[in-house]
């Protein structure tokens, strides 16, 4: 039988593919080609040597645990944030709204020279930190605590549309079934929202892993402890070695894939499960 | 180079984000364009009005010249992927030299103008806090325990990379121990950096505001300018005994200027850099003039001390001084490995 042909608002199939294609291809496409094709100049040996170097190893596991450690913190608390905002009514619910998106919209070195003013030894939070030992900027965990502050909406808003739609009465039956508070949040919310929060934590990864503006200025850029990856592209750079320089990008992108790619399977299995 | 590896690389750039974005700018005729480092933002913002009347009065043509300011590696690297510059005022030889090995600019252009095109100089100085407390005179001061010291990175930094060969020349040819000495000097002094920055601008940042640091390795011309800036109350400028003779030299960028008939007027300019007018305009702002009139005039402002140059048989020229110290496996980087 012959299906109704469906009335879309957009004009056919193959124009949008054509024009969605023309746009990733300009987009994303071709830059990702340039980045695959220049490499190639260094050989296969030559680009190992390139990307394997210590300082290298170095600046891509500062950038990637770093990531992942600020994205892990951004977790939970990026729960309580998209929590608090969908299930509860207070005075000035919309502004605190409105600040989660702060960090897309700020000038990511604005929020780099912030953080640094506010954590710096002399800053109003550095000092009293420093007065009890901890130092936040020109350290890792500066570096974690600006990538913490761009992945922040990422969670909050990916997790907060889901939330928004899973219904009271999901709770209110496992309630009425004997389930706690506590088994009512284990078995049935936290299930429901564990791809959202997945998909929040990966794209909070990524968007973290590749942040130069702003972690920049409170990173210290120390070679071998506080220096993270995309400095290092920039270094290279500087050098006139467009090759090296493509070589840490390229390797960075390969990590990247291979992160999000086991998150997805991850959220694979859970689905199933 | 052609035009596919051209556009590759302008493709490339702007897949790494390095903000390669500044494409080939059409200009129309009666413009300049003087593509140069970050110090020299008010320098020539005065220079060029002082040009355009020169010009005028010379050869009843209006010209409007253009300054565009960014970090020495990263504007070179903007020519040589295209950006339109007539004239390149940079804060190395090195960056004209790398936009020379790709063909935009002639092999002999250091040779082309008078003290290796270089039309003014500076020099490395300690900034510190108000009073000395820390008693920083000279070099070997600055390895006294406690001390913490503000220097940007040299990877990323031309203004850095004269610091760190200061401090080099200094430890060869003062310390007894040569270059086994300067190499466990240097080692020692970039223990005692707790933040590298990536610019002179950013490391004047941590050490002015951030209240990074005892001292800050600086030039000359940075260092009065945060000191009329941020108040003669709060910092000293030290003179070290012994420093470099910092020369940023400037070339025509001839590919660029033959493509667009601007070589008379980009020729002209630079010279305007040697003239009395435009020496006494680099005096004004920290910068050391050539010309001895000038620098007589200045007075008290250049304290004379007993300097070194790139060309120092210890250094060998820009070419092997950044092979030897800065590219990758070089002595900086060694610096930074562990277990040394």
């Amino acid at each position: 039988m012959k299906r109704p042909r469906r009335r879309d608002p957009l004009p056919g199939f193959g124009l949008s593919l054509g024009i969605t294609l023309l746009w990733l291809g300009g987009l994303v496409l071709v830059p990702l080609l340039a980045l695959l094709l220049r490499p190639l100049e260094l050989g296969p040996l030559g680009f190992w040597h390139s990307v394997t170097e210590p300082r290298v190893l170095a600046s891509l596991r500062l950038s990637f645990l770093g990531a992942l450690a600020a994205s892990a913190v951004n977790l939970p608390l990026g729960l309580l944030v998209a929590w608090v905002l969908v299930r509860y009514r207070f005075p000035g619910r919309r502004l605190l709204d409105g600040m989660v998106d702060l960090p897309f919209a700020l000038p990511t070195a604005v929020a780099g020279l912030a953080l640094t003013a506010l954590y710096a030894p002399n800053g109003w939070l550095g000092a009293p930190l420093a007065a009890l030992g901890v130092k936040v900027a020109y350290t890792p965990l500066g570096v974690a605590l600006a990538m913490g502050f761009v992945g922040l909406p990422f969670v909050v808003r990916t997790v907060e549309p889901v939330l928004r739609d899973l219904p009271l009465e999901a709770e209110e039956a496992a309630a009425t079934l004997g389930a706690t508070r506590w088994q009512a949040w284990w078995r049935v919310v936290l299930p429901a929202l564990a791809p959202a929060l997945l998909a929040g934590f990966a794209m909070a990864s990524a968007r973290a892993i590749g942040e130069y503006g702003s972690v920049i200025f409170i990173a210290g850029n120390t070679p071998m402890w506080s220096e993270i990856a995309p400095l290092l592209i920039v270094v290279r750079l500087e050098q006139f070695d467009y090759a090296g320089a493509a070589a840490v990008g390229l390797a960075m992108l390969a990590l990247s894939f291979l992160m999000l790619l086991g998150l997805s399977l991850m959220n694979r299995l859970w689905r199933r499960a | 180079m052609t035009l596919s590896s051209l556009s590759r690389r302008a493709v490339l750039g702007s897949a790494l984000g390095g903000g390669v974005a500044l494409a080939a700018r059409a200009q129309g005729a009666g413009q300049l364009l003087n593509v140069s480092y970050d110090p020299t933002r008010e320098f020539y913002r005065e220079f060029n009005s002082l040009f355009a009347e020169q010009w005028k009065a010379k050869t009843g043509q209006g010209i409007r010249a253009n300054a565009s300011h960014g970090g020495s590696g990263r504007q070179a690297r903007a020519v040589i992927d295209g950006l339109q510059a007539d004239v390149v005022t940079l804060a190395l030889a090195y960056d004209i030299d790398a936009i020379a090995e790709r063909g935009l600019i002639n092999a002999d252009w250091q040779q082309r103008l008078p003290h290796n095109s270089s039309p003014y100089t500076s020099t490395i100085v300690f900034l510190v806090r108000k009073g000395n407390p820390k008693k920083l005179a000279d070099w070997p001061d600055l390895l006294k325990p406690g001390v913490s010291i503000v220097t940007p990175n040299p990877k990323t930094s031309g203004g850095a990379r004269w610091n760190y060969l200061a401090a080099w020349a200094w430890a060869v040819k003062k310390s007894s121990g040569g270059e086994q000495a300067a190499r466990s000097f240097l080692t020692e002094m970039f223990r005692k950096v707790p933040v590298l920055d990536t610019g002179a601008r950013g490391a004047t940042t941590s050490f002015v505001q951030r209240g990074q640091g005892d001292v800050l390795l600086a030039w000359e011309n940075e260092a009065h300018l945060a000191f009329a800036e941020f108040g003669a109350d709060q910092f000293d400028i030290v003179y070290p005994g012994f420093s470099i003779l910092a020369e940023p030299p400037v070339a025509v960028v001839d590919r660029n200027v033959d493509r667009r008939g601007t070589r008379a007027v980009a020729e002209a300019y630079l010279q305007a850099l040697y003239t009395p007018e435009g020496q006494a305009l680099a005096a004004k702002h920290f910068y050391r003039p050539r010309d001895e009139a000038a620098l007589a005039a200045a007075g008290s402002r250049f304290p004379r001390i007993e300097m070194t140059t790139i060309d120092d048989p210890i250094f060998g020229g820009w070419k092997k001084a950044q092979a030897t110290h800065f590219d990758d496996g070089g002595e900086f980087d060694r610096i930074y490995q562990p277990g040394r």
